[in-house]
């Protein structure tokens, strides 16, 4: 059973829901409040969606000055697996530890709907137990979704298949190369604007996003990543 | 006689300060009588707030009275934040509408947003953590910019806000009208799940308990709020604007948690929010509910500018602030819990023996009435009550005929394209649905859908409401927007358990407007007595008038139903070819406000489709059961636009599918006496549109049967992107599905400039 820090910021309101995936999947997951420094022995650490600090300045710009964000950057330097959805993506970007920024859709408005993205690469912590090419249907709910990056940056991303899933049928917001997820060069951090903790019963329409967690408890989900527990911002190898 | 001295500064009372403050001279004089001396400027300010209509009901509790509210389902029914009504395994649902008309017809944005705020907190003082939200929104016409400029900015405030808090919008409905140009509609419904055990409510109680204001500091903004909605809008209303409060979400998640918190801790015994008219109702109401007195320091409220007078702190309606009455020595604890949420709790005031409502300027009392006085002695008026013989004309008419009766094809696009009926995703693409990670059935079906993750029944919620039927006679008007709000929750399979009512009307003083919400409500009493479906609270909405006249009468209907199995929630749409289609119910020529008449003719007249309370109950009963025993692939209801209507989006499906389905239904050997357009296009009530597998069609016929449900075996679904083929005597209508997909996805889009 793998630990889940699931970090909690002022605004988070997904925080529930990722919690409930990762444990739904098997996993011991946890809050961790923003003011905490410690990650309480993490393998793994969640980002979740939501309007952290209402989103008042830019999306995810006070949030990452969090004090617990530089536990997770250390968490992140060390190779352990950090997922950021949403809010938790804007963040993680803001954060640097994701190339890119989200601005305003392209429509200018917030929009909550299905979205349908593929899945680029099964060599992330996160989606190794898809396959490459899948399409999952999973909700977007979000204003600030477009996601941009610099064209030598995207060059990279691309080059280095650090997409990790990509939106088809149709690009909802306006995302250069119809980015809906990237991950580091380190391949453990990653991010998606969609939601895959809203997908993952029948009753919900479909599972399409259950695997994301799933991944976390599978054996091999963190082969690429050296496997890490953060204490503080001190990080011990298991 | 009470002691209260006035506050440097304060204008002398006058009887135009007293007009300015909408006192009768007759209320005034009860004042007088019951202090025993003239009220000092503040005291005014209060008597002000809490006998306007909008807290004290003056006009309108002699009817709500008459509406039915007990029930073995009923935890709490009306009078308090919120209606709680008993779901299984010792949970429970907290419920209630509420209107923000006012403020949002001259700051939309905000406007909506504050009402979101206002109900979210009604919900979650009730203990309840929000997991739905729905609205009901009525505008001008589209060709107007101004009305295009109020829905915008209204579904911009009511998205912005339920979003960043994280409550999921799950339905609503946006209608349109000439009387709403001036003055729009924006009523907004939470719904809440507790533990029953959890209840807590807003009476305070205990001598030496501490009242501790938490959340925002109080500024000027929104003085007098609760009067100013208890007047009409007239073209100086835009000089009200900075009384329009403004919202910010951010906080009120905190506030949310923080209170969920503080509730769960055992550190308070009552929690109110400051809503309407501030800390003055939040206070006065606690106080009269636990039947105790309290006394406030006014100079201890944290405000957000220096030099704020009594008069403006008890009156601001400053948002997301809470009244808790903290025990006596837990005073420290309920701050802690609040600096956790990076809130300030202050504690300004205590709990008393003497039932007087008493506020100081730290030493100075500059406000003491006899606590129970001040609510109970709010004059109530029975007014008169008279059909304006206009509508009556209005009843005995019809569209004059046209020179040529269109084809029902052509009739059904042009339906499709109508705002009151084309697909509202421009609109509710912009809220949150999902968030929760609950939602089941998301907006667009007949009832929003949610599933409770720690249990296996699910609730379903819907606002329904017709104006147009309601205007032309208000009681069957009244029973129409209670039986639609039903059968929209039955097709998903949910068994209706309860009401909260936004009641949405001109000035009570004019007796026409009287008649319309006498009999609406009526029809509302009768129609939940025989659904067995009890009132547990809501919102009376008086003065909705603009210089060009009052609304349509609109009573709204918030709605809660209850899912035995969450996973049997059933959609509205047809999914599988081959799969038999069913007419339930029967139709009749009521084109009588129809959006038929509206559309062809502009002519919103006529009788309006009557309503057969019995049978109604056997339609529900009926849908009800069918989704227990897993008998439906689909179940939709047939209201506005009628069984043409109806067809065509059982058969389009989603707005996210890329096409709908084929439907082949043959009505020749059904509604025998009807032409085309009124078989097609009446809106007669209690009917629906039910898909089932072959296999299961005699199953429906036979729950049909043992309930007294007229079920017409229709036809059959078709193949995917098919096409939507009517047989009818005397026409046939045939459109590719795709074709109607385009006309009802964009009718509204398009409108809106997309």
């Amino acid at each position: 059973m793998k630990r889940v820090a699931v970090i909690v910021f002022p605004g988070s309101n997904c925080d529930g829901d990722a919690l409930a995936a990762a444990r739904e999947a098997g996993s011991d997951a946890y809050y961790v409040w923003h003011r905490e420094t410690d990650l309480q022995q993490a393998d793994c650490v969640i980002l979740p969606g939501g309007f952290s600090y209402g989103d008042y300045l830019r999306s995810g710009a006070i949030a990452r000055f969090s004090p617990v964000m530089a536990a997770v950057a250390a968490h992140a330097r060390a190779g352990g697996p950090v997922l950021g959805i949403c809010n938790g993506l804007q963040i993680l970007c803001e954060a640097g530890l994701l190339p890119g920024g989200l601005m305003r859709n392209a429509r200018l408005r917030f929009l909550s709907r299905p979205a349908w993205v593929r899945v680029e690469t099964t060599d992330t912590p996160f989606t190794c137990l898809y396959q490459q090419g899948d399409v999952l249907e999973i909700p977007i709910a979000h204003g600030d979704g477009r996601y941009v990056a610099d064209e030598r940056t995207a060059a990279e991303l691309e080059a280095s298949g650090r997409v990790v899933w990509r939106y088809v049928r149709d690009n909802p917001n306006g995302s250069m190369h119809d980015i809906a997820g990237v991950c580091s060069t380190g391949r453990n951090v990653v991010g998606i604007m969609p939601h895959p903790e809203r997908r993952n019963a029948a009753v919900l329409g479909g599972q399409d996003g259950a695997r994301v967690f799933h991944a976390m408890e599978a054996r091999h989900a963190t082969q690429h990543a050296v496997d890490v527990r953060a204490v503080g911002d001190r990080h011990l190898r298991v | 006689m009470t002691r209260a001295v006035p506050f440097p500064g304060d204008p002398p009372i006058t009887p135009e300060l007293v007009r300015d403050h909408n006192l009768t001279d007759q209320e005034y004089g009860l004042i007088e009588a019951l202090l025993g001396r003239a009220p000092t400027f503040a005291e005014l300010g209060v008597f002000s707030a809490l006998w306007s209509e909008h807290c004290s009901y003056k006009h309108s509790r002699p009817i709500l009275q008459t509406f039915p509210t007990a029930g073995p389902q009923v935890v709490q029914g009306p009078g308090e934040n919120a209606g709680v009504l008993r779901l299984p395994d010792g949970w429970a649902v907290a419920f209630k509408i509420e209107s923000h008309n006012h403020p949002s017809a001259v700051e939309p944005y905000q406007g909506a947003a504050t009402g979101v705020g206002g109900i979210l907190r009604d919900v979650f003082t009730m203990g309840a953590r929000p997991v739905a939200l729905l609205n009901s929104l009525r505008f001008g016409p589209l060709e107007d910019a101004r009305n295009r400029y109020l829905l915008a900015g209204v579904v911009r405030g009511v998205g912005d806000y339920g979003n960043c808090v994280g409550v999921p919008t799950l339905g609503g409905e946006v209608d349109f009208g000439r009387s709403y140009s001036g003055n729009p509609l924006v009523n907004a419904m939470c719904v809440g799940l507790l533990r029953e055990a959890d209840l807590i409510t807003a009476a305070a109680h205990g001598v030496g308990n501490v009242l501790v204001v938490v959340g925002s500091s109080t500024g000027r903004d929104g003085i007098h709020g609760a009067s100013f909605a208890s007047e009409e809008l007239t073209h100086a209303s835009e000089r009200r604007r900075p009384q329009v409060q403004v919202g910010d979400p951010f906080t009120e998640k905190l506030l949310l948690e923080a209170s969920l918190e503080l509730i769960a801790s055992g550190h308070i015994v009552a929690i109110q929010d400051m809503g309407a008219a501030g800390l003055t109702s939040s206070s006065a109401e606690m106080a009269a509910k636990g039947g105790v007195g309290v006394e406030i320091d006014l100079s201890r409220v944290p405000t957000r500018e220096p030099g704020m007078t009594p008069y403006e702190i008890l009156l601001s309606e400053s948002q997301e602030r809470m009244l808790v009455v903290a025990k006596a020595d837990r005073v420290a604890d309920v701050q802690a819990i609040a600096a956790k949420w990076e809130l300030t709790a202050k504690p300004i005031g205590r709990v008393t023996d003497d039932g007087m409502y008493r506020a100081t300027w730290k030493e100075q009392v500059v406000v003491e009435i006899p606590g129970r006085r001040l609510i109970d002695d709010c004059p109530v008026y029975h007014l008169e009550a008279r059909e304006d013989p206009a509508v009556a004309e209005l009843r005995r008419g019809t569209p004059h005929p046209a020179s040529r009766i269109p084809h029902p094809a052509d009739v059904l696009l042009t339906l499709l394209d109508h705002p009151a009926i084309a697909s509202k995703r421009w609109v509710y693409e912009q809220y949150d649905s999902t968030v929760q990670a609950s939602t089941v059935i998301a907006p667009g079906g007949d009832a929003g859908v949610i599933r409770v993750r720690e249990a296996e029944f699910g609730l379903a919620v819907t606002t329904d409401g017709n104006s147009r039927y309601v205007a032309l006679d208000p009681y069957e008007g009244g029973k129409a927007a209670v039986v639609e709000a039903a059968r929209n929750v039955a097709c998903t399979g949910g068994r209706p358990l309860g009401i909260t009512d936004c009641l949405n009307f001109g000035s009570p003083e004019r007796p026409s407007v009287l008649y319309q919400f006498r009999e609406a409500c009526r029809g509302i009493a009768d129609a939940c007595r025989v659904l067995e479906t009890p009132v547990t609270g809501g919102n009376v909405s008086f003065y909705n008038e603009s210089p060009s006249g009052a609304v349509d009468p609109t009573p709204v209907i918030g709605m809660v139903g209850l899912l035995a199995r969450a996973d049997r929630a059933v959609p509205s749409h047809a999914r599988s070819p081959g799969d038999v289609v069913f007419v339930l119910g029967e139709t009749q020529a009521e084109l009588g406000g129809s959006v038929l008449w509206e559309a062809l003719h502009g002519f919103v007249g006529g009788v309006p489709p009557r309503v057969d309370l019995a049978a109604e109950r056997r339609l529900v009963d009926f849908l009800v059961a069918g989704a227990e025993r897993a008998l439906f692939r689909s179940a939709h209801d047939c209201s506005q636009g009628g069984l043409g209507v109806a067809l065509a989006e059982v058969a389009m499906s989603g707005p996210y599918d890329d096409t709908g389905f084929g439907l082949d239904v043959d009505l020749t050997t059904y509604g025998l006496r009807l032409a085309a357009l009124e078989l097609l296009f009446s809106e007669s009530h209690g009917r629906a549109v039910v898909t089932c597998q072959p296999a299961r069609a005699a199953a429906v016929v036979a729950l049909a049967q043992e309930l007294g449900v007229l079920a017409h075996r229709a036809g059959t679904v078709g193949e995917r992107g098919g096409a939507l083929r009517l047989r009818l005597r005397d026409a046939r209508v045939e459109h590719p599905v795709d074709r109607l997909r385009e006309v009802y996805f964009s009718g509204l889009a398009r409108r809106m400039g997309d």
